[in-house]
């Protein structure tokens, strides 16, 4: 189970304010759960994902995962916990092949070609094409992603954290992608935390939660959340209202 | 007679676990401690007075091998060697050469080696050099190669070369000749720490129409380390020619790349890129990420840059 109570983070705006990113965040997600972070840009779901796996450091405030405080504890630490984080924006590696990163993800220097190539296989990569090549530059951004979120499979971790992993990726992986957290979800290994805008991910969720200036501001079963998200995206502004009138 | 010590440098320099297969001759403080010559391929002590080998490799040889490394464990020891390599057409050879170092005293080793290979008609070389130093006496262990290779029409030559940490003081001069449709690949990998420095100037020559090179340099200097870079292309005819340095800048170190590109004709298409940069700090993260420490992280991603 994963517990955050009152979760602060702050960061100095332009003026030297101090700006609320996080602001006192409480969350309690259970075992096994599927749970789909969504809402507006800039309200802090990366930076509640980041502060999770230890890439931000809160002023204040706790995350017990599986009952063991992680404020404390290094990345690298809350990694070994079974804590991962799929990057937003990967980073490439001049040198390092795809088949390496599988390995240090997977823990195993030994990882068998064809395990490796099986996740590969479920971002909708052709695995052959793939398993070789550098993480570097010459790959698309889309592709760096979807590496990104194959090494977290690859990494089977209690806690996966995936950021936005629509970003970037055409349809026909896109459609790959969500049947795979769908398995995954069904095998009911993990508890999954999918930050994401896309109704099909959505779809999947058990409960939503959704985060806005920094704050939860609903959190509930989807068949609850997600009506009231619908409700609100059309009557919420006023400005697209008017313009879909004249439409 | 070899022991232990001597096996480990031939170890690190050519993977050697025992004598090798093929053509060889390994040199030991100065002295030819073994060599075997094949049906193909010759290896004669030179006759002009230079201290050195002549290896001569017959029209058509393929899929064969030569192995020339040289070891010192004599403190205070310093040579100059010459060593010529005449590839005859249509050959198909490796090459692999390379120097260790180990150094127990205090005074310096130092080996020069100068090797020129005339590389015949169609014929294909992998040249691979490693260089190794160790030992725990405050000797420095010095390297200072000269390469020469003249390629003939068709002919191409891939030249690995690698130098990671043990070696004080380095500067390595290579050129290379391009002829007709010929092609010279240079990779070169470099690691310094400590005071070394390291220092390597390099001139592709494209002269013969359809030539090509391709230059890629990647370098890791750390704590109070200096490298240097000069790598030239110069195009003569029609030709393509790509040189690319990268480097990764730790502690305080210092790098200079200088990559120099000259077109002396109106089709030479000629493309440099440099670059220094320390690690990214999200390199770093991602891999903690899943699950490695700091130090782990950074000795990864250096191990991948340098592979």
């Amino acid at each position: 189970m994963l517990e955050i109570k009152g979760l602060t983070y702050r960061v100095p705006d332009e003026a030297g304010e101090e700006l609320g990113i996080l602001n006192d965040v409480s969350l309690t997600i259970g075992d096994n759960k599927l749970v789909v972070v969504t809402g507006p840009n800039g309200g802090g779901k990366t930076t509640l994902a980041k502060a999770i796996m230890g890439l931000v450091k809160p002023v204040s405030g706790s995350i017990r995962w599986n009952g063991v405080e992680l404020m404390d504890k290094s990345i690298t630490e809350r990694a070994r916990l079974g804590v991962s984080y799929g990057f937003q924006q990967p980073p490439r590696f001049k040198g390092l092949r795809v088949r390496d990163l599988l390995c240090l993800a997977s823990g195993r220097e030994n990882l068998a070609t064809e395990e490796a190539c099986q996740y590969l296989t479920k971002v909708g990569l052709c695995s052959h094409d793939y398993i070789d090549r550098e993480v570097d530059t010459s790959l698309s951004g889309g592709e760096v992603k979807r590496i990104e979120i194959a090494t977290i499979l690859a990494r089977r971790s209690g806690l996966m954290i995936f950021d936005e992993p629509e970003a970037g990726i055409d349809l026909w992986s896109f459609a790959k992608l969500t049947e795979t957290f769908k398995a995954l979800h069904e095998r009911r290994e993990n508890t999954l935390i999918i930050i994401s805008h896309q109704e099909r991910i959505i779809n999947l969720a058990d409960e939503i939660v959704m985060i806005e200036d920094g704050k939860v501001v609903q959190h509930g079963p989807k068949e609850e959340i997600f009506p009231k998200i619908l409700a609100n995206t059309a009557a919420g502004c006023s400005y697209l209202n008017e313009e879909a009138k004249k439409a | 007679m070899m022991d232990k010590t001597d096996w480990k440098l031939l170890k690190e320099i050519a993977d050697l676990e025992k004598t090798p297969q093929g053509a060889f001759n390994i040199r030991m403080n100065g002295q030819t401690d073994s060599r075997a010559s094949t049906a193909n391929i010759e290896i004669t002590t030179k006759t002009d007075g230079k201290p050195g080998i002549d290896i001569r490799v017959k029209p058509g040889t393929k899929k064969e091998s030569v192995h020339i490394p040289v070891i010192i464990h004599a403190t205070g020891y310093s040579e100059l060697v010459y060593n010529d390599f005449f590839i005859g057409e249509d050959c198909d050879v490796d090459i692999v050469a390379g120097c260790g170092i180990h150094n127990t005293g205090c005074e310096t080793t130092q080996h020069d080696g100068i090797h020129t290979f005339y590389v015949g008609k169609n014929s294909k070389v992998r040249y691979v050099e490693r260089h190794y130093g160790e030992g725990e006496g405050t000797g420095e262990r010095i390297f200072n190669p000269q390469t020469v290779v003249y390629l003939e029409e068709g002919a191409s030559i891939q030249m690995e070369t690698t130098q990671i940490r043990g070696v004080d003081s380095t500067k390595r001069d290579t050129k290379i000749v391009v002829g007709k449709n010929a092609e010279a690949v240079v990779t070169e990998k470099l690691l310094t720490h400590g005071k070394q420095t390291a220092e390597s100037d390099m001139e592709i020559l494209l002269e013969g129409e359809g030539a090509s090179g391709r230059v890629v340099s990647r370098s890791v200097a750390q704590d109070q380390s200096r490298q240097v870079f000069y790598p030239k292309m110069t195009g003569e005819n029609k030709c393509f020619g790509h040189v690319q340095c990268d480097s990764i800048i730790m502690g305080d170190a210092q790098i200079s790349s200088i990559p120099a590109i000259v077109a002396h004709h109106v089709d030479a298409q000629l493309i440099h890129e440099a670059a220094i940069g320390r690690i990214a700090g999200d390199q770093i993260l991602k891999l903690m990420t899943l699950g490695l420490t700091e130090a782990e992280a950074e000795e990864k991603i250096l191990d991948g840059f340098l592979q």
